[in-house]
């Protein structure tokens, strides 16, 4: 232990300690720009300096672990001068910055708008002279990046390059012409990015956003000849109480069936009843692979980030990727055949939106491969748990108050199974319920929980003896950590069975289109766990079941329209293919 | 905004590539090994195209965006290879002083070029240079060894200097 002194308080703390945890411990909240912690420790921003007593001096104390050499030095958190250069450290960043927040997008989410207030900015303008001007690149279906907000912290550039092992953006040129973007200066959609949007959730200004959609959304609904559906995923109602004043981790799915209602979507589904659909053509694939000595492991397919990495980094594993479309395309495939022909609705006038926890999934419908039967697409809007509150927000409606209400049925109930779908392992566990069953006899008493693979560790391995056959499989998320199973089953030596992955760290809950958390919310909360815990609660309290096999609607979906799980009609409308993908790595 | 390559076309040989692939396996895993196999493959090269990027890139399993990002920092590397004739104009303080700038960015939009960039027919490339010791000429430039000093920078000059040089 060292004894260190932080503003004349006596703290005794491990080596190797930061001062602003050290700080943090004795409930001094040091502000910070660009640390983002385990992923982007760099020092840069100077925001959190501390001055050391006595010398004057000013240090990073993100990046400053507290040594031997520092027994009884003193630290001052926010002394005249540590206060004075974070305002002009801010100052100089807002010289280079387009200050529009008034009709800027993350304004009121900003975490470089809240520190300019807390940290008393009272001149925007104080330091005039030279300005970068960049376009703004808009070319990937999913975001855009406008670099005149940059203010080059390169918390984008660690989460992409860190956490997802992609890669894809960096910092360019140098001194005052830095600039973050792609290699060559080229487009983000001629590059091999994955749309996972992590970027966006750790941008502190609005230099990244994803693709706005609400404004046709909002043309649907005014639309009189259009009927104008709604689905959303299991993540969303996880997080869209944080933007209404709920803590994290409180489920709100009656409170958001009702203020999709209140929207004036004709009819409110649930992504719920696609991923118990999604479990029923997975479990079944994988059963079939492994009898008929097909390709293995089968590697899940729901997340298009992960499906898009996998097209551009590891082509060879395509044969291992599931051929199951995701959930959000199942319920849209369903909708625009099956609900459709049951409403006596032309399925050309309907109007399919999702309210997704991910920014991929706007890429996602746009591809080639995922229509249905007939010339219309699976699905027509996608936007992200973000947008929607910013709907409800536009609207007026007054989310906390909204009496509860259900999903409307067909399509709107869905197991236990299917709502872990939105945390990582969640995926597994629903597939190995519904797995398990069919191996076991198709026994009522079968197991329901497959703890091994809960939890937000980035790669988890388990092994289960079913019926006395082995069952190995494994679960990772972020891409970084997929990256490493994709190499041992490319290097042959895996014997897995059946692996999920995630392409954003924790899965959907903390998906690059979840409700913004504030940089110090998320350098000492995990997120992660925070939200899987909602889902997790509302698998323990469904009243229809916790396996997808025991759905009453995903049983009379099969009975009335398509036969069995893995027939021929299923594979027509909810199965898909992958090709290699031409983005520059 | 769309992908910066250069104008000339690559024309790498398989003997440079070879050269390259022996140096990369050579230097791969040593630290710092990425800022010599750049400057080896420099020196292979002449310039530093995407062609070779993306080579460098496969081989050391390092983003390309990284490389790309240590090459446009360090003013050592150049993405573009040099012209047969290469113009530099003086941008020491005597020249600046005397018109150096306005004479660089005409040229510049004469040949439609950036600084360090190449025509596509790679007949000119252009940079700025530092004092070359002809401060009593300025404004100067040269385009190869040949001097030219007290530029007047009218268009008739520039045009008549730039065509005595031909493929």
């Amino acid at each position: 232990m060292v004894n260190i002194k932080i503003n004349g308080m006596e703290c005794a703390v491990a080596e190797g300690t930061t001062v602003l945890e050290a700080a943090r411990a004795k409930g001094i909240r040091i502000p910070t720009l660009c640390w983002l912690k385990g992923t982007n420790e760099i020092g840069a921003c100077r925001i959190c300096v501390v001055e050391s007593k006595g010398t004057g001096k000013l240090l990073a104390s993100c990046v400053y672990p507290v040594s031997k050499a520092d027994e009884g030095r003193e630290f001052l958190t926010h002394s005249p001068n540590v206060l004075e250069s974070r305002k002009t450290t801010l100052e100089l960043l807002l010289s280079d910055h387009d200050k529009k927040c008034l009709s800027c997008d993350r304004s009121g989410k900003c975490d470089f708008q809240d520190l300019c207030r807390s940290l008393g900015v009272d001149d925007d303008e104080r330091f005039e002279g030279a300005r970068n001007q960049y376009e703004i690149d808009d070319s990937a279906l999913h975001m855009y990046r406008d670099n005149n907000k940059c203010i080059n912290c390169r918390r984008c550039v660690a989460e992409c390059g860190v956490t997802q092992g992609v890669g894809v953006i960096g910092a360019n040129d140098r001194g005052f012409r830095t600039n973050i973007g792609c290699a060559f200066d080229m487009d983000l959609a001629e590059s091999a990015c994955v749309s996972c949007g992590q970027c966006i959730n750790v941008c502190p200004t609005g230099a990244l956003s994803e693709k706005d959609n609400t404004k046709e959304v909002w043309a649907a609904l005014g639309d009189p000849e259009k009927v104008v559906v709604v689905q959303t995923a299991p993540a969303v109602r996880a997080s869209i109480g944080e933007a209404f004043g709920f803590p994290m981790g409180t489920p709100v799915q009656g409170k958001l069936a009702a203020a999709l209602r209140q929207l004036g979507f004709k009819a409110v589904f649930d992504t719920n009843f696609g991923a118990d659909l999604t479990v029923m053509e997975e479990a079944t694939e994988l059963l079939q692979r492994v009898q008929n000595k097909g390709v293995l492991p089968m590697i899940t397919s729901c997340s298009p980030g992960w499906v898009r990495y996998c097209e551009a980094y590891y082509p060879e594993l395509i044969p291992n990727l599931s051929s199951c479309k995701s959930p959000q395309q199942m319920t849209g495939a369903t909708i625009k055949t099956y609900w459709a022909k049951k409403m006596n609705v032309e399925p050309s006038k309907i109007v399919s939106v999702s309210v997704m926890p991910c920014v991929a999934k706007k890429f996602e419908i746009s591809r080639l491969d995922q229509k249905g039967q007939g010339e219309y697409p699976d699905m027509d809007i996608s936007i992200t748990t973000r947008e929607l509150a910013k709907m409800l927000d536009k609207a007026g409606i007054r989310f906390a108050e909204l009496e509860e209400c259900v999903f409307d049925s067909p399509i709107g109930s869905g197991t236990g199974a299917a709502v872990i779908f939105g945390a990582t392992g969640g995926v597994m566990e629903a597939a190995l319920r519904t797995a398990v069953w069919k191996l076991t006899g198709e026994s009522k008493d079968s197991p329901v929980e497959f703890k091994e693979v809960r939890g937000t560790k980035g790669i988890k391995y388990a092994e289960y003896d079913v019926g006395g056959t082995k069952v190995k499989v494994a679960v990772a998320s972020g891409l970084a950590n997929a990256k490493k199973i994709c190499d041992e089953i490319k290097k042959g030596e895996s014997d897995l069975h059946f692996v999920e992955v995630m392409a954003c760290p924790g899965g959907c809950v903390n998906g690059g289109g979840q409700i913004f958390v504030p940089s110090d919310t998320r350098n000492f909360t995990d997120i992660k766990a925070e939200r899987a815990k909602a889902l997790y609660t509302l698998d323990e309290g469904n009243k229809v079941s916790r396996k997808s096999h025991e759905s009453p609607e995903i049983k009379q979906l099969y009975d009335e329209f398509l036969g069995e799980p893995g027939s021929h009609k299923a594979h027509e409308i909810l199965h898909t293919s992958y090709r290699k993908s031409r983005g520059i790595k | 905004m769309a992908l910066k390559t250069s104008a000339v076309p690559f024309k790498g040989t398989a003997a440079q590539e070879k050269k390259l692939l022996e140096t990369i396996s050579a230097l791969k895993g040593e630290d710092g090994s990425l800022m010599r196999i750049l400057q080896e493959a420099q020196g292979l090269y002449g310039y530093l195209p995407i062609e070779v990027q993306r080579i460098i890139s496969e081989e050391l399993d390092i983003p390309l965006e990284k490389i790309y990002g240590v090459v446009t920092f360090y003013s050592q590397f150049s993405l573009n290879p040099k012209g047969k004739y290469k113009i530099a104009v003086c941008m020491g303080t005597a020249c600046y002083v005397k018109g150096a700038g306005d004479i660089l960015d005409k040229i510049k939009s004469k040949l439609g070029l950036n600084t360090g960039g190449v025509t596509s027919d790679g007949l000119f490339s252009i940079e700025d240079c530092r004092c070359i010791g002809a401060c009593g000429l300025a404004p100067v430039m040269m385009i190869n060894d040949d001097v030219y000093g007290k530029l007047e920078g009218t268009d008739k000059e520039i045009d008549d200097i730039l065509a005595k040089y031909s493929l």
